[in-house]
Formats: structure tokens, C-alpha cells, sequence
């Protein structure tokens, strides 16, 4: 009797404590696999962390922004161009922004976010490409400005990392700490709550020049381990979650309740072949490209979240040639190889490093490749490693002669794949010889569009056929979200509130 | 005594925490991981990463880097965080509390859970309810905290889900705190339906932080209990007539309790450092889940700063339990 008494309080108190938390038609909560360190996307090693892109897009306006399918549409911007030599840029500022305190966007505010952008004291790591432009002035909402150094892809850069107009009145008054504390933007939200390495919360800002969003409320909760981003959307306390493993994306979408969106997304997977040891020798590498069966990685290893690629532009990038290919051929990586000196009784040796958890199966699929190599005569040793170890290195120039990597390009443009990653003077390469070199060098200054695009085509054939980098597949993500609501997924895998709608 | 015993105590700590200073700073600097490196986007050129180095202090050398920061920190300046890009002291000290709130209570939780099953267990002694009680302290132990994370969110998260797996509090919560120790305000101010969504939110960390250490404590006092049983005076008070009870926790308990105030003193060191993978597990906002953050981040100075932080509870951890133990045992206050 004393028992039965027992339950029934315990059971009252558990449902007292019960959290069921009942789907609020005007909320939007979203489960989001990072946390936001900083409210100034401009600055700092945030401002270059694509991931949290998501969260500085639903607050501030870019200069430029983008469609799902990384096409440019007009941002705070209504219009950009060059003059006809190409030595002073125009731009054109909307009338109708405003700030989330009510005050009028200006061109002024425009111009003092790219001067400042481009100041070296700023801390802006993408000054050298903001600093490419100077003295501007303004006429109305136009603003003109001259060429310091011709860079190509300036308006494409407009909507990426760090391209962000700040409020310059706001920002003054209240200095850097104090935007923080209370940041100031003009997108369609503005920031309600912000609960450091928990949540935010943003409320849907009524002047916002772009159409209204349909949620009032955005919660972002941050949710960095996996399994309690699963467990967050199964349990029906978060809406959307994304970034979780294949294998719970195929679970969950089949639940009743849940809907599985996956797209491919801006994330490259490949492998970086440096210039030393075995990888000097051109029947090695090439060897190598020819011996891995992308497909059955993809299919197998990723349930087929994946799209195999032979060249460092996925489908949707600007300089995408479906005609460059490097065929599966085990057979011809075994002749390229004996031609070598080496054979399965005597494999060329060399190490390979990886990092492990970092995107999915990234390990096992260096393991799997591995495995692909030995069959032919080849004998790698896999090192794993941080990504932190990674960059380091990479810096340094001193990666072993096969590292994996993933190359995320937002803008879809090639500088910023095969450009930075292939280019040998720029830190972010690996491969670095003047045949290449000299390919690329021509093309970062090249003002016909379509001559600069041919050429990036062509310099990707030329870095297939000589396998100065084996290019894996094109990441895909999973997004989970529930039943009554629609989300549009972006190439760019930005996940906006503001583009998120009701269904019934 | 106790007055000089404490200075002592209090003026070892300067010497203690300057060695982990020294450590802590050259560690840093030599494992792997450039916060510079992580942060220069594709298409920079020396000169820019140069510029960045100079911008965080990084190319000085790291006698001079160790220097400048130790000369601020005897400011009472940490630095600023390279990915918060906020003063570390202010970012410590706004999540201190959360990280507080939840260890003070899963110790507690767990103190009063190992009595009490430690009493009952030795009052019940070579009976069934031992055999339970051991068999629950058993699987307690054998679950590591994390595990018991994982194991309540799929539980009472997904399956029954009737409490919250994230975050601290409702994000939906209006409240404005004045404080971040959320509950004792919420409490103080009379926020009742508030301090319960706090609860709500911090008892599955909380459980599962407790559970491990109650095993230990369960184990540890009943071992002690036992032999306490078998001192003469317990016979004595046997003979007066005492009730089981009442021996049990006017006689035996305090005399009993000297090496478990000992053994949880170093557990909850333990619980502090536990907090780190749980509050990841449950994105609960305190300096755990910081600490992971800036350590991927290669955030040097924040690292610095909580590591100074966790050197400091640890250090006024153990000062708490000597004075305990001198207090519940006379004969080490008179040595």
C-alpha cells in the first residue's frame, strides 16, 4: 500500500515535470550542429567558418546574396558592375533597408563596411580582397569606387565569407563589446535572446525590406553532438536538424511525422597529393586516380550520399566540364605502376593522412581506398589527424604525399577551389610546380569572364590527366525536418529560417 | 590552528597556480594547432597571415608572449578570446555559474542518494536489501557518466519524452536575469514555474553526473559503517539499548563519514571535470561545453583561462576537504 502511494507521487511528479513541448505554429526551432562564437561576421575566425553562414544571413544583410542554386541575386546591393576598363566599380544601394533600431541603411554605411572590411587593423581575414577597392564615393544610393587590383570574382566575393554590411552609427556608438552584447543588422530577423553556447532566439523584423518570413520566432538551439541533434528532432523538441549520420537520416525519414530533405552541397572531398617522395613520379599518381572505385564508395560506404567527381568543380560551380573524367581502371593502374617498378609483391610505399569524424566516414573511406591501392600495388599507411594538424601543415607545406581534405566553395566559383587549392604560392595549395602554375598565374587577373572560365576548365582537364589531385566526391546534406512545414535546401547548405515555409 | 593552517594552505595556491600557468602556457603553444592557420581563408597571402599573427601577439616569442600575458593576468586580465572575441574573464564568469549550479547539485544528489543507500544497506546487512543496493551501486559504477547521458536522452528524451535534452533553460523563457546562477535567482525571486523549467532542463545532466560518484559514495561509507559497527563503542551503545537507527546515524555515521568526506572531495574534482563531455551531451551552456569549443578552436587565451579556472576549484576543492576532515576528525586538528 505504501508502495502503490509511492508510484502515484512519483508519477505525479513526472508528469508536473512533463516537457512536452507543444508545436508552436509561430516558432521555428531549429537544431544546429555549431555554435556561434561572435556576432560580427566580419571579423575573426568565425567570419570565416562557413557553418554558422546560416545565422549571420537571417540577421545581417550581404552586399550580394545568393539562390539555392548558388546563382546572385541582389542583396542590400540592387546592382554592381564594373566601369568599361575595369579600373572603378559602381554600385547601387537599395532604398528601402533598414536597421533593426529603425534607422535608415545608408551608402555611407555601405562604404564604411568596406573600408573597414579592407583595413588592415580591422582583423577582416578576407582584407586582401576587400582591399582591392578604395576611395569610394557617393551620388544618391550610388556608390563608385576605383580598382586598387583588378580581382574578378569581387562581386561574387560580395556574397561570402565576411561580405556584410554593419550599421556604421550604431557601431561607433557602441564600439565592438558593445555589439556583441546587442548586435545591430538589417535582415529579415533580429536577435531577441542570445544565450552563449545554448541559443538564440531572433524575432522577425517587420521593416525588412524582403518578403516577410513566415515564422515570427527562430530558435536556433545549438546542438553540437550528433546523436542529441537526432534525439532533438525525434522527440519533436527541435523542427529541423541537419548534419547528422546517413544511416539515422535514413531512420528518421522513415518515421512517420519526419520528412528527410538531401541535397548536394558546396563540400568537395578529395585528396591533396603533395609534390614529394613517390608522388613526383607521374605513373604513381596516376596510378592512383585510375585504382579507386568512387562509385562504390559513394554507394556502399555513404548509402549513396554522394556525388563522385573528377575534378575540384562540382556540378553546379561556374566552370563545371562533365567532359573531364578519370575512369575506374584497376587494370591501368596496375600497367602504370609496373612501368613504375612496382607490383603487388613490391608496392610503392607512402602515407596518407585523414582526419576521423570530421565529415562522415572520412576515415573509413581512406581505409577503403587504402584497400583499393593495395590490390594494385600500392602501400599506404594511414595517419590520422586533427584538422587543426591539418591546416597547420598544409601551411607549412609539409602534409604527407596523399592527405584527405574537404573544400568547401560557397560561391561555386573556380579561383576558390581549383585557384587557392592548386595555385603553389598560395598557402592553401599543395602541389606546387610551374607547369601548373603558370596555367593558373594568367588567370587570377584575367578580365574576359568566359576566357577565364575556358581557362580554369582547361587547367582542370590538365590536372586530371596528370593526377596532381585525386578529387573524391561531392558532399551530401542530410536535413531532417518535421511534417507541416517546407524547407528549401541550398547548395551553399545554408539552412535560412527566412526561406522556411508553412504547408498547412 | 585552523587560522594558520589556512593561510599556509591559502599561500601555497600562488605557487601552485603560477607552475600551471607555466605549463599550461608552453603545452599550448607547443602541441599542434595554429589558431592563425585555422582562421586564413583561401587566397591569403603571407603578408595577411603575418598581419593576423601580429593582431593576436602570435609572433612573439613564447617567453615574451608568456610575459606580456602574465603581466595581465596580475590585472586581472585574461585576455580576449580569439573565436569570442570577448574578454575571458567576462566569458568565464558569465558561465561559471551554469557549470557551478549543475556540479553543486549533482554532488549533492549524489551524496544523498550514497547515504542513504549506505544506511540502508548496512542496517539491512546480509540481507536482500544489501544484495540490492550493491547491485545498483555495481551498475552505477560500471556506467560511465557520458554513457548515462546518452542512455537518458534516447530514454526519457526520445522514447518517453518527457524532459527536455538541451540547453539550460526554454529558449521560449522571456525572464531577464540580473545573475547567471539561474536557479538561486529563480528561486530567491520567486519565479517558481521558472525555477522548475530549470530544473527541468538540469535534471538529466545532473542524474547522470550523480550517478557514478553515488555508487563510490555508497561503497565507500557502507565499507566504512562496517568496520565502524564492530568499535567497541557501538557494542556499548548496543548494551544501552540504542535502537539499530539510531546507532546507526548519531553513533556510527560521523566517525564513518571521515574517509567518504575525503574520497568525494576528490570525486567531485572528478564530477567538475565530467561536466565537460555532459554539458557537450546536452548542450548545457556552462564552461565544459566552452572549454571544448576553444580547445577546437585552438583559442589559446581562452583555453588559458579555464584551465586556470578548473586549477582553482580543484585547489579550493581540496583546501574544503582538509578543513572538513580536520573538523569531523579532532585528532588531525591537534597534530
Amino acid at each position: 500500500m505504501r508502495f502503490k502511494s509511492l508510484s502515484i507521487m512519483f508519477a505525479l511528479c513526472i508528469a508536473t515535470m512533463a516537457h512536452v513541448q507543444a508545436a508552436d505554429d509561430d516558432v521555428l526551432t531549429i537544431a544546429y550542429n555549431v555554435n556561434l562564437p561572435s556576432w560580427d561576421p566580419t571579423v575573426g575566425l568565425s567570419a570565416v567558418n562557413p557553418t554558422i553562414q546560416s545565422i549571420y544571413k537571417s540577421v545581417f544583410d550581404q552586399y550580394v546574396d545568393q539562390n539555392p542554386d548558388l546563382s546572385f541575386k541582389p542583396g542590400l546591393l540592387t546592382g554592381w558592375g564594373w566601369n568599361e576598363d575595369r579600373t572603378r566599380i559602381w554600385l547601387e544601394v537599395r532604398d528601402d533597408a533598414y536597421w533593426h533600431d529603425g534607422s535608415k541603411v545608408t551608402p555611407q554605411d555601405v562604404v564604411w563596411s568596406l573600408e573597414r572590411a579592407g583595413h588592415p587593423d580591422t582583423g577582416n581575414p578576407i582584407m586582401f580582397v576587400w582591399s582591392k577597392v578604395a576611395n569610394f564615393s557617393i551620388d544618391g544610393n550610388r556608390i563608385t569606387g576605383d580598382v586598387v587590383s583588378f580581382e574578378p570574382t569581387l562581386f561574387k566575393w560580395m556574397a561570402f565569407l565576411t561580405a556584410y554590411i554593419l550599421p556604421q552609427k550604431y557601431y561607433e556608438e557602441v564600439g565592438a563589446e558593445g555589439f556583441e552584447s546587442a548586435p545591430v543588422g538589417s535582415g529579415p530577423y533580429m536577435v531577441d535572446q542570445f544565450e552563449r553556447n545554448s541559443f538564440v532566439r531572433l524575432k522577425r523584423f517587420d521593416k525588412y525590406w524582403g518578403p516577410q518570413p513566415e515564422f515570427e520566432t527562430v530558435i536556433f538551439k545549438f546542438v553540437t553532438d550528433a546523436s542529441s541533434r537526432v534525439a532533438e528532432i525525434e522527440s519533436g523538441s527541435s523542427d529541423i536538424t541537419i548534419e547528422i549520420p546517413y544511416e539515422e537520416y535514413d531512420r528518421l525519414r522513415a518515421k512517420e511525422g519526419l520528412v528527410g530533405r538531401s541535397t548536394p552541397v558546396s563540400d568537395i572531398g578529395m585528396i591533396f597529393i603533395n609534390d614529394v617522395e613517390v608522388m613526383e613520379d607521374a605513373n604513381v599518381r596516376k596510378a592512383l586516380a585510375h585504382a579507386i572505385d568512387k562509385n562504390a564508395i559513394v554507394e556502399h560506404l555513404l548509402r549513396g550520399y554522394g556525388v563522385p567527381i573528377d575534378t575540384l568543380q562540382a556540378p553546379q560551380y561556374s566552370a563545371f566540364d562533365s567532359s573531364i573524367s578519370v575512369a575506374y581502371d584497376p587494370e591501368k593502374a596496375k600497367m602504370l605502376l609496373a612501368e613504375s617498378g612496382y607490383s603487388t609483391d613490391n608496392p610503392v610505399r607512402f602515407k596518407i593522412q585523414t582526419t576521423r569524424g570530421f565529415k562522415p566516414k572520412d576515415y573509413e573511406m581512406i581505409q577503403a581506398i587504402v584497400g583499393m591501392w593495395r590490390k594494385v600495388g600500392a602501400e599506404a599507411e594511414i595517419e590520422v589527424y586533427e584538422i587543426a594538424k591539418h591546416f597547420e601543415l598544409r601551411a607549412l607545406d609539409t602534409l604527407a604525399p596523399a592527405a584527405f581534405y574537404n573544400w568547401g566553395n560557397a560561391i561555386g566559383d573556380p579561383s576558390t577551389s581549383t585557384g587557392f587549392a592548386m595555385f603553389g604560392p598560395s598557402p592553401h595549395s599543395t602541389w606546387d610546380t610551374d607547369d601548373l602554375d603558370a596555367m593558373i598565374g594568367p588567370l587570377w587577373g584575367e578580365q574576359d569572364e568566359d576566357k577565364r572560365i575556358a581557362g580554369y576548365q582547361a587547367v582542370d582537364r590538365y590536372i586530371a590527366e596528370n593526377a596532381y589531385v585525386i578529387p573524391l566526391l561531392q558532399f551530401i546534406q542530410p536535413i531532417v525536418h518535421r511534417d507541416g512545414i517546407e524547407v528549401t535546401p541550398h547548395v551553399a547548405n545554408f539552412i535560412l529560417p527566412q526561406s522556411v515555409t508553412k504547408t498547412n | 590552528m585552523a587560522p594558520r593552517f589556512i593561510l599556509r594552505r591559502l599561500l601555497l595556491i600562488l605557487p601552485t597556480l603560477f607552475g600551471v600557468s607555466i605549463i599550461v602556457f608552453v603545452l599550448l603553444r607547443v602541441i599542434p594547432g595554429d589558431p592563425i592557420v585555422m582562421m586564413i581563408p583561401p587566397g591569403a597571402t603571407q603578408a595577411d597571415i603575418d598581419n593576423l599573427r601580429q593582431l593576436y601577439g602570435l609572433d612573439k616569442s613564447i617567453l615574451d608572449q608568456y610575459l606580456i600575458w602574465f603581466g595581465a593576468v596580475l590585472d586581472g586580465d585574461f585576455g580576449i578570446s580569439i573565436s569570442l572575441r570577448q574578454d575571458v574573464v567576462g566569458l568565464i564568469v558569465s558561465r561559471l555559474p551554469a557549470t557551478l549550479e549543475l556540479a553543486l547539485s549533482a554532488m549533492v544528489l549524489a551524496v544523498v542518494l550514497g547515504i542513504t543507500m549506505a544506511i540502508i544497506g548496512t542496517y539491512w546487512q546480509n540481507r536482500w536489501p544489501e544484495a540490492v543496493i550493491d547491485g545498483i551501486s555495481g551498475f552505477n559504477q560500471a556506467i560511465p557518466d557520458f554513457l548515462w547521458g546518452l542512455i537518458f536522452i534516447l530514454m526519457l528524451g526520445v522514447l518517453w519524452p518527457i524532459l527536455p535534452i538541451s540547453g539550460r533553460i526554454d529558449p521560449r523563457t522571456g525572464m531577464e536575469f540580473t545573475t547567471q546562477f539561474y536557479l538561486a535567482e529563480s528561486l530567491l525571486r520567486g519565479e517558481f514555474s521558472i525555477l522548475a523549467d530549470l530544473v527541468r532542463h538540469m535534471l538529466l545532466p545532473m542524474v547522470a553526473l550523480a550517478l557514478p560518484l553515488t555508487a563510490v559514495i555508497t561503497r565507500t561509507l557502507k565499507a566504512s559503517l562496517f568496520e565502524t559497527m564492530t568499535q567497541d563503542y557501538i557494542m556499548l551503545s548496543e548494551i544501552k539499548g540504542f535502537s539499530r537507527w539510531r546507532i546507526l546515524i548519531v553513533e556510527a555515521l560521523r566517525n564513518a563519514l571521515i574517509p567518504t568526506v575525503a574520497l568525494s572531495g576528490v570525486q567531485f574534482n572528478f564530477l567538475v571535470g565530467g561536466t565537460v563531455l555532459i554539458e557537450r551531451i546536452f548542450s548545457y551552456p556552462g564552461i565544459g561545453n566552452m572549454a571544448i569549443g576553444a580547445v577546437i578552436d585552438r583559442d589559446l587565451p581562452l583555453i588559458q583561462g579555464l584551465i586556470i579556472t578548473f586549477a582553482i576549484i580543484f585547489i579550493f576543492t581540496n583546501l574544503l576537504i582538509d578543513l572538513s576532515y580536520r573538523l569531523l576528525n579532532p585528532r588531525v586538528a591537534n597534530e
